[in-house]
């Protein structure tokens, strides 16, 4: 029955070849944008993920000077009230994992006919840890290089393709601010951060080394922030709570006193930006769903026209012996047609665009399969809801107002 | 009379209308035996189409019975109506009904696709039907080519493709000139002879009604005469429009 009924349901599309192929353009725009919109909401989806995954986990912040004081307002890291020894007392609260004491600055490298400005962070070899990150080659620095203020160096890969190239930078001398450094290790990609820099684009060098040598501080040991990595996510709000009172003590901060740090939650900013992410890609879904709710609408509305058009044409199936059943199926199949068609479509302009857009805005886009195969169902099942009131009222006429129809 | 093709018996069929109900067939009861070919005349608007479009389940009486090969068929529901009309009764308009985008062999074949017949056994029985009616060298023409007789014979192919036992032809030559009339009336009187089909055919011309071997006249919705066209009074064959 069926294979007759798509035959008899193709001819009558060919017929209107134009108008068919109008109909289809509301499907085709809708799958389109839908699968577009998935692409580039998830796509920004995986980056936010990846970006929080190469953050490392259960990470505080702590920064020098306060953000929160009222009265006069410094930014956070304005005044370096943090220290190296703050650090290594936070080391004994319990359910601390590692804690890592940094101080930035920015500064040019060279290594031969090469120069490169990039972000120096003068740290503790707990960063790593504290980072979870690995290394791609070589070995990191060590506390002795701490204690003696070595001039030693791990390079991100940004910074080692810029200044080396080719070449394997461990064991090569760099020159920072004119002073030889050793090259220890590369450090393995980590890719963009959640705000979107260049997390490769990176140097790390002892924080004594920094303190003393390189930059310099205003006041001897002084870092602009330590990075904290709790145990477990359990216990961050006891961590938080602990690292307040042991900071407030050593600085001997008074009762009702504003903090000259501020401590941050680095994890669950984290969530939260990955929420708002998953917030967006939904958002972006739920508006290319209504193009497809739009498409479906511009179905039923050509069918019920194509309805009355053709019922002279039912009439006479009728008076020949086509029962209810096989003129529904028949106007059935057509919306189903039209939307699976141009469902197919909307897939390959919609895969296609997204390509496009990560390849003229350098967007993430991921194209998954079951965003393809929601679209099908979708398709499917718009074809038949929008496409049964229109075959229904078709099948339903008396044949004889049927064939008296003008 | 259990074994009459068509058995009707105090049929009535009113129409409402914004005007009111208007009565249009009154207490008619006519018997069709098998082999009969019977003509109906009758003025316009006595209620012709109205008998003829009952007689073919497109429409139902408002009340009366009505036996089609022995099956009342105001106990049947629409799915066994669409089988009667598909397998028992072929049917004939003035105006052809062709389906324009189909080809000829599309369209007389249409009525074997609701009985679920592959297609190539369709088309095979379909040019048999076109090459008995003269037409097989055009089964792929479409049917704004072919001239109105033409068509006629296609609707009346597409009438035969299912072996009815029964035709019924609503003003089958309203539309053709003389000539081709009586071409489409020579096929029917043929059928009818050669192959025993049952036909009622409704007319308004004498030499078409002489024809068939009855005659139902019908005034006003009701039967006024009903017998051999021979025995029929002048006033009777009189030409209607
Ligand atoms: N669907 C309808 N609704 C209302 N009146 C109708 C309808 N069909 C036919 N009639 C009326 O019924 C009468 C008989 O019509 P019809 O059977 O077509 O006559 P005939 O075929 O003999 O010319 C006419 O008066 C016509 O106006
Ligand atoms: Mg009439």
């Amino acid at each position: 029955m069926i294979t007759p009924m798509l035959s008899e349901a193709w001819m009558a599309m060919w017929a209107n070849r134009l108008r068919t192929i109008l109909t289809m353009l509301g499907m085709v725009i809708g799958v389109g944008a839908v699968i577009l919109m998935l692409a580039v909401g998830q796509g920004a989806q995986q980056q936010v993920q990846a970006s929080i995954a190469s953050m490392g986990s259960n990470l505080f912040i702590i920064l020098s000077g306060s953000t929160t004081s009222g009265g006069l307002r410094m930014g956070g890291g304005a005044i370096p009230t943090l220290t190296v020894a703050d650090a290594q007392s936070m080391e004994d609260l319990p359910s601390i994992g590692s804690v890592a004491p940094s101080s930035p600055g920015t500064a040019q490298l060279v290594y031969g006919p090469n120069n490169w400005s990039t972000q120096i962070i003068g740290t503790t070899p707990s960063y790593l840890q504290v980072r979870d990150w690995q290394l791609a080659a070589g070995s990191p620095f060590t506390d002795s290089d701490i204690r003696s203020a070595t001039r030693v160096a791990l390079v991100g890969q940004t910074v080692a393709q810029n200044l080396f190239g080719e070449e394997n930078p461990v064991e090569k001398t760099i020159r920072i601010k004119n002073s030889p450094y050793v090259v220890l290790g590369v450090l393995a990609a980590k890719g963009q951060s959640l705000d979107g820099r260049d997390q490769d684009d990176t140097v790390l060098v002892p924080v004594t080394t920094a303190q003393r040598k390189l930059f310099g501080t205003q006041f001897a040991g002084t870092v602009r922030f330590i990075m904290v990595q709790a145990d477990s996510a359990e216990a961050m709000p006891r961590v938080e709570k602990s690292i307040n009172e042991l900071l407030r003590q050593r600085h001997r901060i008074r009762e009702g006193a504003d903090n000259d740090f501020s401590v941050r939650n680095l994890t669950a900013m984290a969530n939260t930006a990955a929420e708002t992410a998953q917030v967006m890609s939904l958002m972006l879904g739920a508006i290319a769903s209504i193009s497809l709710l739009v498409g479906g609408i511009g179905i039923m509305n050509i069918m019920l026209v194509s309805v009355t058009e053709r019922t002279r044409e039912i009439g006479i199936r009728m008076a020949i012996g086509a029962r209810g059943k096989d003129i529904l199926l028949q106007f059935l199949l057509e919306a189903i047609i039209i939307s699976v068609i141009g469902c197919l479509i909307g897939v390959l302009l919609g895969v296609g665009g997204a390509l496009a857009v990560s390849k003229i805005s350098g967007m993430a886009v991921v194209v998954t399969i079951s965003s393809i195969l929601m679209a099908f169902a979708v398709a499917a099942a718009v074809g038949i809801f929008f496409g049964w009131y229109p075959a229904r009222k078709a099948s339903l006429l008396r044949p004889i107002d049927a064939l008296r129809f003008q | 009379m259990s074994d009459s093709v068509i058995r009707i018996e105090r049929l009535y069929k009113e129409y409402v209308t914004d005007a009111g109900t208007v009565p249009v067939l009154r207490d008619v009861a006519v018997t069709v035996m098998p082999g009969e070919f019977v003509a109906i005349m009758g003025p316009s608007g006595s209620g012709k189409s109205t008998f003829m479009n009952i007689l073919g389940c497109l429409d139902v009486a408002t009340s009366g019975n009505y036996f089609l090969n022995g099956r009342d068929v105001n106990r049947l529901d629409r799915d066994e109506l669409a089988l009667l009309r598909n397998q028992v009764i072929g049917f004939v308009f003035q105006g052809f009904n062709l389906l324009p985008r189909a080809n000829l062999e599309d369209n007389v074949a249409l009525p074997l696709i609701y009985r679920g017949i592959g297609r190539t056994e369709r088309l095979a029985h379909a040019n048999a039907m076109l090459e008995k009616v003269g037409l097989g060298k055009y089964s792929r023409s479409r049917p704004n080519q072919i001239s109105g007789g033409q068509q006629q014979r296609v609707a009346i192919a597409r009438a035969l493709v299912n072996q009815p036992k029964l035709l019924l032809a609503d003003e089958p030559t309203g539309n053709l000139d003389t000539r081709t009339s009586k071409e489409i009336m020579t096929l029917f009187s043929e059928l009818n002879q050669r192959d025993g089909i049952t036909i009622v055919l409704i007319t308004h011309e004498p030499d078409i009604a002489a024809y068939a071997h009855r005659l139902v006249r019908l005034a006003d919705g009701q039967v006024i005469y009903d017998g051999p066209v021979e025995h029929a009074a002048p006033e009777h064959l009189e030409p209607t429009a």
